[in-house]
């Protein structure tokens, strides 16, 4: 219990809902303010900025399904890796397992006999396989050996990235190409539809959203859910109850790799309409994707929201190389602090706020449901 | 003594002040936390010269009382005055400077130094070259002194708890301390240790210190202090000279009513055998044998206690039989079945329950609602699993019921589980583990941090398990709990049952020598 002022600070283990929202909130607001300063350290007046970006990306109407787009990607990731963090399946790897989707759709279109109305399932179900299995490998790792998941999925990131390097310089280099690092383009079949006159592969947004649903019913209604809960809110009781660390790990790992796979997918054959270097596949959407999962505050369909605000920022890093010449890369510094305050902001969202100028009463303690994402109970 | 502590010569009294000026008063004390009232107006007098015993249940104040005394928690009302002036105690540094030093109730030494080089952290004004030479010979000298055999040279790692103890005792004293505050100290302590530790108290305040004992054990109060102070609900309800007080009249203090002492335990003629260890082996934590050869058998209808000090294999040995620890040799068998290898689940499912030493860490899982904890055994079984999916009302409806037949005290049943207090956590645990047909129990301090009144319905409910005929392994490092419950009592000693009696023919002071590895 501390005091600031006439505001008294109190531990609340149970902290409600939009409690968490509003620091949530605070933590973006934190972010925001934050950034102002590279604006200003770039020469650029924070206020402007911020009201050139807003009309460059969610007040203009043009501009909003450029933001569905890049909300795709991270919606099906930063669910995935929701239910990942849940089970305390600490997976960085996204970025690798969303690559390995795109590998996985590109070898389905280019190198396979399908017939054409097949070609689309059969390349989502195979970009979901590659996804998961790139992140089982990890899971397999720790559950046998004790190999930490942070180090293994971030560097299993690499082995994807130059693995498509290769792949795109090597042996699948588009003869049509000219000797540029692309393969051919997908067949037609294989391109997913998109919403007319935009860039938005709704296949892949629908998948999203369903996938938030289905999350949110996995956790909270299922027995598996209820596992994997268990184990991530304490392992130790989880092993008393009987339950195998080896299911809920490797479940929640297999699902958060799937998703991210399916997003590769979407790059793939929504936008890119072809394999090329990982950095133009990506953005590093397998990176911000943990900070819409944090963001979510461990609920699958917190996802949505935060997903859409992420969309917001990857956009307006269009918008700022355009109106204000600045890089497209200050995005990963607005991603790395809104972070960075949401971590920051987990002590705050552990304590309740009163104002009492004098010394009052307390009230007892307030209901409800919350989840912080901090670390391993140890 | 100088360059040692030099608040303690500046702070040190004459000699030892006569019989009725009090050292130190704790006068009108409150302190409010969220919900409750702590201390309540609390004042506590203290003389040189005294052994003050500050006794209550737990959830009393006497702990939030001492640790405002120690400088950890400002106090919302009341002062402090020592030796008649009034101070104030922001922080432990300055709570050492005045001479008040706290004893914790678990050491807090580095296991892998000496018992000099503990010592030495944090003292300050030690000689630059070979400062252990000269702080090893002053710590002899004070260790003879006030009867503390103990020897500077010795590893932490080597030492057993009461040796422990009492470094931190010495610590404490070579910081120039005139005031000692002990929390519970003997907890981990064999009845010998504690006693030896009765005899330091004592010397102490011939040596004109003042020491105050928290405790909620009145034989301790009875055999060790000068006067009590009593706290219930954060109040004073008296204080007291221990000559003129006797037991009975102690507990009705403390408690606010009349205690029943003991549980009533009719012997009972024991059956056919529910659990049998045979030579069983085990690795600790750190790889080494933490079980060298256990056996025992528990048989139904009877209590078996297992004593002994902590960390001697009682854990391990638990963990094996409930299938959380495999064995390395040897045989575990349940209701004449071999279990060697099976995991906790299908060992819970053929009638097992397992009450844990940990409530928070392995009893329950906090983040998840009340009623979700009550399912933990059996949420994968209809009618609370419907193919791989949750049916929550049969889940409401099941923990509703269990809420209400265990008196739990909980807002409700979708509640997270951490909300809830120790004594609720424990019923919680009863609750799901002794629902439905269960012959063995296997309960590991199971009232421990709680208040007598939960402790009692705990034991209370262990005994007419047993009286319907299921077996009970009962784990704890409290004596008296052992021997008020068991029909046969078995004492560990480093990773062995050194010696089995019936309840009949133990006592503390053989248990006791069992406990440290004598006489078995």
């Amino acid at each position: 219990m501390r005091r600031i002022g006439p505001l008294l600070l109190l531990p609340d283990p149970n902290p409600s809902g939009w409690w968490a929202v509003c620091v949530s909130l605070l933590a973006l607001v934190g972010a925001c303010t934050a950034a102002g300063g590279v604006f200003w350290a770039y020469g650029v007046s924070p206020l402007v900025a911020y009201r050139v970006i807003a009309e460059g990306t969610f007040l203009d109407s043009r501009a909003l399904p450029e933001v569905v787009r890049r909300t795709i990607p991270l919606l099906l990731v930063g669910t995935g890796l929701v239910l990942a963090f849940r089970a305390q399946f600490w997976n960085i790897g996204a970025e690798g397992q969303l690559l390995s989707g795109a590998v996985a759709a590109t070898g389905v279109a280019l190198f396979s006999p399908l017939p054409s109305g097949l070609l689309v399932p059969a390349m989502l179900a195979a970009g979901f396989v590659l996804g998961a299995l790139w992140a089982a490998l990890p899971a397999f790792l720790r559950l046998r050996w004790g190999a930490h998941e942070v180090l293994t999925t971030l560097l299993l990131n690499y082995v994807a990235a130059y693995g498509v390097e290769w792949l795109v310089h090597g042996p699948w280099k588009g003869p049509s190409m000219m000797g540029f690092a692309y393969t051919d383009l997908f067949p037609e079949a294989a391109w997913l539809p998109v919403l007319a006159g935009t860039r938005v592969h709704w296949p892949t947004l629908t998948l999203g959203i369903g996938f938030a649903v289905f999350g949110s019913v996995l956790l909270y209604r299922t027995v598996l859910g209820f596992e994997i809960r268990m184990q991530g809110e304490n392992p130790e009781a989880a092993r008393y109850a009987g339950i195998s660390p080896a299911k809920t790990v490797l479940a929640a790992a297999l699902l958060s790799g799937g998703a991210a796979g399916l997003a590769g997918v979407g790059e793939a054959a929504g936008i890119h309409h072809r394999l090329l270097s990982p950095g133009q596949v990506s953005m590093g959407y397998g990176y911000a994707g943990i900070v819409v999962a944090w963001l979510a505050r461990g609920n699958p369909l917190g996802a949505i929201p935060s997903a859409l605000l992420l969309g917001v920022v990857f956009t307006s890093g269009d918008v700022m190389q355009v109106a204000l010449r600045m890089p497209f890369r200050v995005t990963d510094v607005f991603n790395g602090l809104i972070l960075l305050f949401l971590v920051g902001s987990t002590p705050l969202l552990q304590t309740r706020i009163r104002w009492a100028p004098v010394r009052s009463k307390p009230a007892p303690a307030p209901g409800g449901e919350g989840w912080t994402p901090s670390s391993r109970p140890s | 003594m100088r360059f040692f502590s030099p608040a303690a010569v500046a702070d040190r009294p004459a000699p030892p002040e006569a019989g009725d000026a009090p050292l130190l008063v704790l006068r009108d004390i409150v302190k409010v936390f969220p919900g409750v009232v702590a201390n309540d107006r609390v004042t506590l007098e203290v003389r040189s010269g005294e052994v003050h015993a500050l006794l209550g249940e737990n959830g009393a104040g006497k702990t939030t009382l001492v640790n405002i005394l120690y400088g950890i928690y400002p106090p919302d009302g009341g002062e402090i005055l020592l030796r008649g002036r009034p101070v104030r105690i922001p922080s432990p540094r300055h709570a050492i400077a005045l001479g008040i030093g706290m004893v914790p109730q678990h050491p807090q030494l580095v296991r892998r130094h000496t018992v000099a080089e503990n010592v030495a952290l944090g003292l300050p004004g030690l000689p630059f070259f070979r400062p252990l030479r000269a702080l090893e010979d002053r710590i002899r000298e004070l260790a003879d002194q006030y009867g503390l055999g103990v020897d500077p040279r010795a590893r932490v790692a080597d030492l057993s708890a009461g040796e422990q103890q009492r470094v931190e005792i010495l610590r404490v004293l070579l910081r120039g301390a005139r005031i000692l505050v002990l929390d519970e100290p003997t907890s981990a302590l064999t009845p010998q240790e504690a006693r030896a530790l009765f005899r330091v108290l004592r010397r102490m305040r011939e040596e004109g210190c003042a020491v105050i004992l928290i405790t909620h054990k009145l034989e301790e109060v009875l055999e060790a202090s000068d006067r009590v102070t009593v706290l219930r609900r954060g109040r004073v309800v008296g204080t007291l000279r221990t000559r003129e007080v006797e037991a009975r009249q102690l507990a009705r203090l403390m408690v606010g009513r009349e205690v029943q002492f003991g549980t009533a335990r009719t012997p009972r003629p024991p059956g056919e055998e529910v659990l049998s260890l045979e030579d069983v082996w085990a690795p600790g934590d750190g790889g080494t044998p933490a079980l060298r050869g256990v056996s025992f058998q528990v048989r139904s209808g009877e209590v078996f206690g297992l004593a002994g000090v902590a960390g001697n294999g009682q854990r391990e040995c638990v963990e094996v039989c409930v299938g959380l620890r495999r064995g390395t040799h040897g045989r575990v068998r349940i209701f004449g079945q071999e279990v060697t290898g099976r995991g906790p689940r299908m060992i819970h499912e053929g009638g097992v329950a397992h009450v844990p030493e940990d409530r928070i860490r392995r009893g329950v899982v906090g983040g998840l609602s009340v009623a979700e904890n009550l399912v933990l055994r059996r949420y994968r079984h209809p009618p609370f699993a419907r193919g791989p999916f949750l049916d929550r009302r049969a889940i409401e409806a099941f923990a509703r019921r269990l809420i209400a037949l265990y008196a739990i005290d909980s807002p409700g049943p979708w509640v997270p589980a951490r909300i809830l207090s120790g004594g609720n956590l424990q019923r919680l645990i009863l609750a799901r583990e002794l629902h439905g047909e269960v012959r063995l129990i296997v309960a590991v301090h199971p009232t421990s941090g709680l208040d007598v009144a939960a402790a009692q319905q705990v034991r209370r409910i262990l005994l007419e398990r047993r009286d319907a005929g299921a077996g009970v392994l009962l784990v704890s490092e409290d004596l008296e709990e052992i021997l008020e419950l068991s029909d046969r009592i078995g004492v560990m000693f480093r990773g062995r049952v050194v010696g089995v009696l019936p309840v009949e023919e133990a006592d503390p002071e053989r248990l006791g020598l069992w406990m440290m590895g004598h006489g078995a």
